[in-house]
């Protein structure tokens, strides 16, 4: 007979949604292969029962559950172990409980609904022939004191017991485990209320059990696992003794009792027991001590919980806290005489503050988003109560957004969406790559009053002029917004504005977008900003006409005459270890120590130097918690697989022919794989050369052997999934901070292959050893320019790259109609080798340069045109 | 009713007793034809109804009575109804399902008249109304490319069952037997069915429920060990668990020793006679299947045996002798605990 008897059942937590974001996302994204492993690691880690929970307001939840406990049923070492079914719904329950043939345990039920419901579900329950835990809950609320918890647990014990003869060995008592050390006095004594709760239980209601999530006893200490590991093994040291004898309990997460240091021991010791008055303050001082990470703690100061809800609410938003906003705003939603009054009142009262403290310098950019998040959670809370009442929201206007067809870069355009909906615009984000066609049918549909256009590549800004021209063709009216960090006031004003009759605004940055989008709305003051448009359009357009250039144009000859001379007599270009194309990985752990920081903290407004940022007297602190957030972040990447790097990149024969450089298949040099084609620089130089690219790669007539490289890597594989979770889930601030840090990442992995090309496969720099700040600043033999950038400006030479290394098939990246790189998170670009290499900027280019690279591209002039507009003279 | 389940158990602590054999066996034995299946009635029904046994409780009347008479001829003290594949579900292989009732009606009805034809106050007979597996499983996948697929759902099962148990117990049956259970999840439906009933007539049956180990793995085909299994269906509080079908005493008693330290209630089992030859027939005779059961008894495994396919009268009869002097298994006494199960049980 094969029997097992346990002392204390360990209950696998990791497939349940609301505690695992890993698992949520292999459920939302429908990856149930995925999440079937998550349930076998569980059993393979020792669980003896899995819990599982697709509570998740995305879900279908009862179709997940049934789904799920379907595919488990198939998986003999899966399914060799109980299952226990956790909702918070009925209905979730019972289609759970229609899938499972053995005997499982229902998580949970609990007398908050009174009598009836409660022993109706415990008959079904008995009938389905499941054991259940039964929560110290009741009519009045969460049982917290050692009286009340015993009080309902034998009140619950009675009526099953004696009302449905219920077995009593199948009741599980989870008597709620709470966090200590708060800072709330009446806080300090959870633990010992649960301790004695036990015993009672264990010593009056014979055959029952007692669970309990774990982890919720060391929430303060949130950030110091090993103060936090301490607390969870002395508390169930304790509870286990007085009866305690299953639960949540992630073995990773729990110190040996013995182990612990006697001073945290006591110190912990006197806050689960209560012992002393400042065992809280004393366990704090110890704390940092102990602290093994090098984590900051947070401390949470849960004081303000006891403040009046409109207060909290304040407190909420201006601070960016999720965790009490539902519980909060239904308290609001009780007390007002709407729900819309609640959004009127207390969350726009909370919202002005935050605007207040914005307008003064005093909140950032981060800060504001976390805000605004807060602030959805509490309008997507209410939403269906408002809908019930048929009340139409009052908005101050509804603006589209969208990234132009052939683009797909949106950070921007989403830090503007979500601080103009904090100023209660309402918007329609139609997301990247958005044609024409789409923006301006939708923008009828929906009947907007703007339209916001975004864009980061210079080929946007042609998209951009083609949307304003199609509005005047329709007879639009509306407003036009140009964003995007290729766009400018002279772009807007010399190609766009002219082009559309009604108000056409470049908008600068997210802080400059309220203000501009509130006097556009208004009728009475829009003419009167549309007429201060024109006439500074106007100013700029005459600027832009009398600019001279700073240097004088050169002709294209003369600039030849002029090109860079690299030496070749000391310097032997280094043939490459392995010619041809190679695919490579690097995990997240790697790449992060390859970031470099400071345009991260750009893309969200805060202007500095990394690290000296995080010390800044005026946005170091916000710094501080953006780095801790987005470090957190890749701690996550680190090991959950949500965010993928992959990349390829070549090594090839070359030789430069006039400004093209030729690619060979092989060192024979006789089959030419592509001919790239660079720009020349086009201006007096009366100090230097007039550089090209291809001056850098030994001339084929030399009868050098010399070589290049191209890459292409991306961090992004996963990003758009990720942030569409968050968006979903109204928190756009992470959904920001997804592709703010895939960016780093994929930058990050092309500073990585570089070093791993210079010290390896193409090996010219074998002894180089730097460090990352040096990494940082270049300081390094050979350079990577990328396509679309200032030294080789044109974007249609990405294709080249891309047939080189056959990009797509190796790493999924793509190129848009624009030539934009999807996913967002991508660099590419050629390898030079020589040490006189440097980095410089095409500028302006003249006409003979024009026609000259149209007839090497095979073009017609009109296509030189557009994919040069950024280098020739507007 | 009750006073029903006061005799059984009266019975069942002072014997052994003795459950019919097979009733597929019996019939094959007639080699009835389509015509005869098919009978006056249904002469011109729009499908084949060959093979559909169950349908000559309303077609051959007389030959399933006289089946029954012969088993209590042999010494059956349980006869079970003719109705393992009268659910709904499995009726409508043959487009029948609107039969269903009617035929576990009358088959109950078939069963009681003939059962009490032969009942003494000294040896009581009892009709077991018998709730088959149906054609469908709710925790298998029929689709090898999707695992999670079903082509039947809980509530549908316990629907059909719901339907036939009425029938049944109308039809005068003193016991519900769940048997043949090849998935737990069917049998989970068809008792949860039961228990509807039973709420709903306000009145409560003895019953009966067995399992199939399908082969020598020890596992259920939805792959529950055999105390895996008891433990997912001991909430119904049955008179007698067991074990049926698959394989004969000699490879299925491991399993109903396994059964028999586990169980809290009366253990039954009722095996093929052996495995099937090449021919689809049962070897074992009457003699050789005796002499298992007889140390089956004797080692105090058994509250009841009794045959499954391939087992005749002649089978039933040298069961009953070997049986009838040896005592009863004792049902033991288990200490009170959380007794849950996946594939595998676990006792906390």
């Amino acid at each position: 007979m094969t029997q097992t008897t346990a002392n204390f059942i360990n209950v696998g937590e990791r497939t349940n949604v609301t505690g695992s974001a890993m698992f949520k996302r292999l459920i939302l994204e429908g990856d149930f292969d995925t999440a079937l492993d998550v349930a076998r690691q569980q059993v393979e880690n020792g669980a003896q029962v899995i819990d599982i929970n697709m509570d998740e307001a995305m879900l279908d939840s009862e179709a997940a559950m049934q789904r799920f406990l379907n595919l488990i049923a198939s998986e003999p070492d899966i399914s060799r172990v109980p299952i226990m079914i956790d909702s918070s719904k009925w209905s979730v329950i019972e289609a759970g409980l229609k899938c499972v043939q053995g005997k499982a345990i229902v998580n949970s039920i609990s007398l908050k609904e009174g009598e009836e419901a409660f022993l109706h579900h415990a008959r079904l329950i008995k009938r389905y022939g499941a054991a259940a835990v039964v929560m110290a809950f009741d009519e009045t609320g969460q049982a917290d004191t050692e009286a009340r918890k015993f009080e309902i647990c034998q009140r619950s014990y009675q009526l099953l017991t004696e009302k449905i003869d219920f077995p009593p060995e199948d009741i599980i008592f989870d008597p709620n485990i709470f966090a200590v050390a708060t800072g709330i006095e009446e806080h300090n004594n959870y633990a010992v209320d649960f301790i004695n709760a036990c015993r009672r239980i264990k010593q009056n209601l014979p055959h029952a059990h007692i669970s309990g999530g774990l982890s919720n006893v060391s929430f303060s200490f949130r950030g110091n696992n090993p103060v936090r590991e301490a607390m969870h093994s002395v508390f169930l040291y304790h509870a286990i003794a007085a009866g305690m004898d299953m639960g949540i309990v992630n073995a990773g997460q729990l110190a040996v009792y013995s182990d612990i240091p006697q001073e945290l021991r006591d110190a912990v010791e006197d806050v689960i027991l209560n012992r002393r008055d400042d065992a809280t303050e004393r366990l704090l001082d110890i704390a940092p001590k102990y602290q093994g990470d090098g984590k900051t703690v947070a401390k949470e100061n849960l004081e303000w919980r006891e403040w009046p809800v409109n207060k909290r609410l304040e407190h909420a938003l201006v601070k960016g806290i999720t965790d009490f906003i539902e519980e909060d705003t239904e308290l609001a939603r009780q007390q007002a005489e709407k729900p819309l009054h609640v959004i009127e009142g207390p969350l726009m009262d909370g919202m002005n503050v935050v605007g207040d403290l914005f307008g003064e310098g005093k909140m950032f950019l981060p800060q504001v988003v976390k805000s605004a998040r807060v602030m959805k959670r509490a309008v997507a809370y209410l939403e269906p109560y408002i809908e019930q009442e048929k009340e139409a929201g009052s908005s101050n206007g509804k603006i589209l957004l969208a990234t132009v067809k052939g683009d797909v870069h949106d950070i921007g355009k989403n830090i503007v969406g979500v601080v103009l909906q904090c100023n209660n615009f309402e918007i329609i984000d139609l997301g990247v790559m958005v044609s024409c066609e789409t923006i301006l049918q939708t923008a009828r549909k929906e009947n907007v009053d703007m339209i916001g256009l975004s864009g980061l590549i210079t080929p946007s800004l042609d998209e951009m002029v083609h949307v304003a021209k199609e509005m005047q063709r329709q007879g639009f009216d509306l407003p036009l917004l140009i964003g995007g960090a290729t766009t400018s006031k002279a772009h807007t004003a010399v190609k766009i504005e002219q082009n559309y009759q009604h108000p056409v605004v470049y908008v600068p940055n997210a802080s400059r977008a309220v203000g501009v989008c509130q006097k556009l709305i208004s009728k009475d003051s829009r003419a009167a900003f549309a007429e201060q448009l024109t006439k500074e359009y106007d100013v700029v357009r005459e600027q832009h006409a009398r600019k001279q250039p700073r240097s004088k144009p050169v002709s294209l000859q003369q600039a030849r005459d002029n090109a860079f001379v690299p030496q070749f007599d000391e310097y032997q270009p280094t043939k490459p270890a392995q010619l041809g194309v190679q695919s490579v990985s690097a995990d997240i752990k790697t790449l992060r120590n390859y970031i470099d920081w400071t345009p991260f903290f750009l893309t969200w407004s805060l202007a500095g130097k990394y690290p000296r940022i995080l010390d800044d007297e005026v946005v170091g602190e916000e710094a501080k918690k953006l780095f801790a957030d987005a470090n957190a972040m890749l701690d996550r990447f680190e090991t959950s697989n949500e965010l993928i790097a992959k990349g390829v990149f070549g090594l090839f024969a070359a030789n430069r022919v006039e400004d093209d450089i030729e690619i060979y298949r092989d060192d024979n040099r006789n089959d030419v794989l592509c001919v790239s084609h660079h720009l020349r620089q086009q201006t007096q130089k009366p100090k230097g050369a007039n550089y090209c690219l291809s001056d850098f790669v030994a001339k084929k007539s030399s009868g050098i052997e010399d070589y290049v490289g191209a890459f292409a890597v991306t961090a992004g594989i996963g990003e758009d999934q990720l942030a569409d979770e968050y968006k979903a889930k109204h928190d756009d601030y992470n959904a920001i901070m997804v592709k703010a840090v895939a960016d780093r990442l994929a930058e990050a992995f092309a500073e990585y292959l570089h070093e791993q090309v210079r010290k390896v496969y193409w090996g010219y720099a074998a002894d180089e050893n730097l460090d990352n700040e040096s990494l940082i600043r270049e300081k390094y033999q050979g350079i990577r320019p990328a396509p679309g950038y200032a030294a080789c400006p044109e974007h249609t030479e990405k294709q080249h790259i891309w047939d080189l290394l056959e990009a797509e098939k190796h790493t999924g990246m793509q190129l848009t109609s624009s030539y934009a790189m999807w996913p967002g998170a991508s660099v590419s670009g050629w390898y030079f080798a020589h040490p006189d290499c440097r980095y410089f900027a095409v500028a302006q280019i003249q006409q003979d340069q024009l026609e000259d690279y149209a007839k090497r591209k095979d073009w017609d002039v009109q296509a030189a045109e557009k994919w040069l507009a950024p280098n020739l003279s507007m | 009713m009750q006073q029903t389940a006061a005799v059984l158990n009266q019975a069942l602590e002072k014997r052994i007793l003795i459950l019919d054999g097979a009733m597929g066996t019996m019939i094959q034995r007639h080699k009835l034809e389509e015509a005869d299946y098919r009978g006056e009635r249904f002469a011109d029904w729009h499908t084949d109804v060959k093979g559909n046994n169950d349908l000559l409780v309303l077609t051959q009347p007389q030959i399933i009575r006289d089946i029954h008479a012969q088993y209590l001829e042999a010494g059956a003290d349980i006869i079970e109804t003719n109705t393992f594949n009268a659910t709904t579900i499995s009726m409508s292989d043959y487009e029948m399902q609107a039969l269903s009732a009617e035929i576990n009606l009358a088959a109950a009805r078939l069963a009681r008249e003939v059962a009490d034809e032969y009942s003494t106050p000294e040896k009581p007979r009892f009709v077991a109304g018998v709730l088959g597996p149906t054609s469908k499983t709710a925790s298998i996948s029929p689709d090898v490319n999707d695992p999670g697929y079903r082509n039947i759902k809980f509530d549908e099962l316990v629907a059909a069952y719901v339907e036939s148990t009425h029938a049944l117990i109308e039809g005068g049956a003193d016991i519900i037997l769940v048997e043949t259970i090849f998935d737990t999840l069917n049998a989970k439906a068809a008792l949860f069915a039961v228990e509807q009933v039973f709420d709903e007539l306000g009145q409560r049956l003895p019953i009966m429920i067995s399992g199939t180990i399908t082969d020598a793995s020890g596992r259920t085909l939805s792959g529950q060990t055999t105390e895996a299994f008891y433990y997912s269906l001991r909430h119904v509080k049955p008179i007698a668990f067991g074990l049926n079908c698959a394989l004969g005493p000699d490879l299925l008693r491991q399993y109903v020793n396994d059964m028999s330290d586990v169980a809290e209630c009366a253990v039954s089992a009722h095996p093929n006679a052996g495995l099937p030859n090449e021919f689809g027939e049962y070897d074992m005779d009457a003699e050789e299947m005796a002499g298992h059961i007889a140390e089956w008894a004797q080692s105090g495994l058994l509250n009841i045996v009794g045959g499954c396919c391939g087992t005749t009268p002649e089978h039933i009869k040298a069961l009953l002798e070997v049986t009838q002097n040896q005592a009863p298994r004792t049902i033991p006494q288990l200490p009170v605990r959380m007794r849950l199960s996946g594939l595998e049980p676990f006792v906390a």
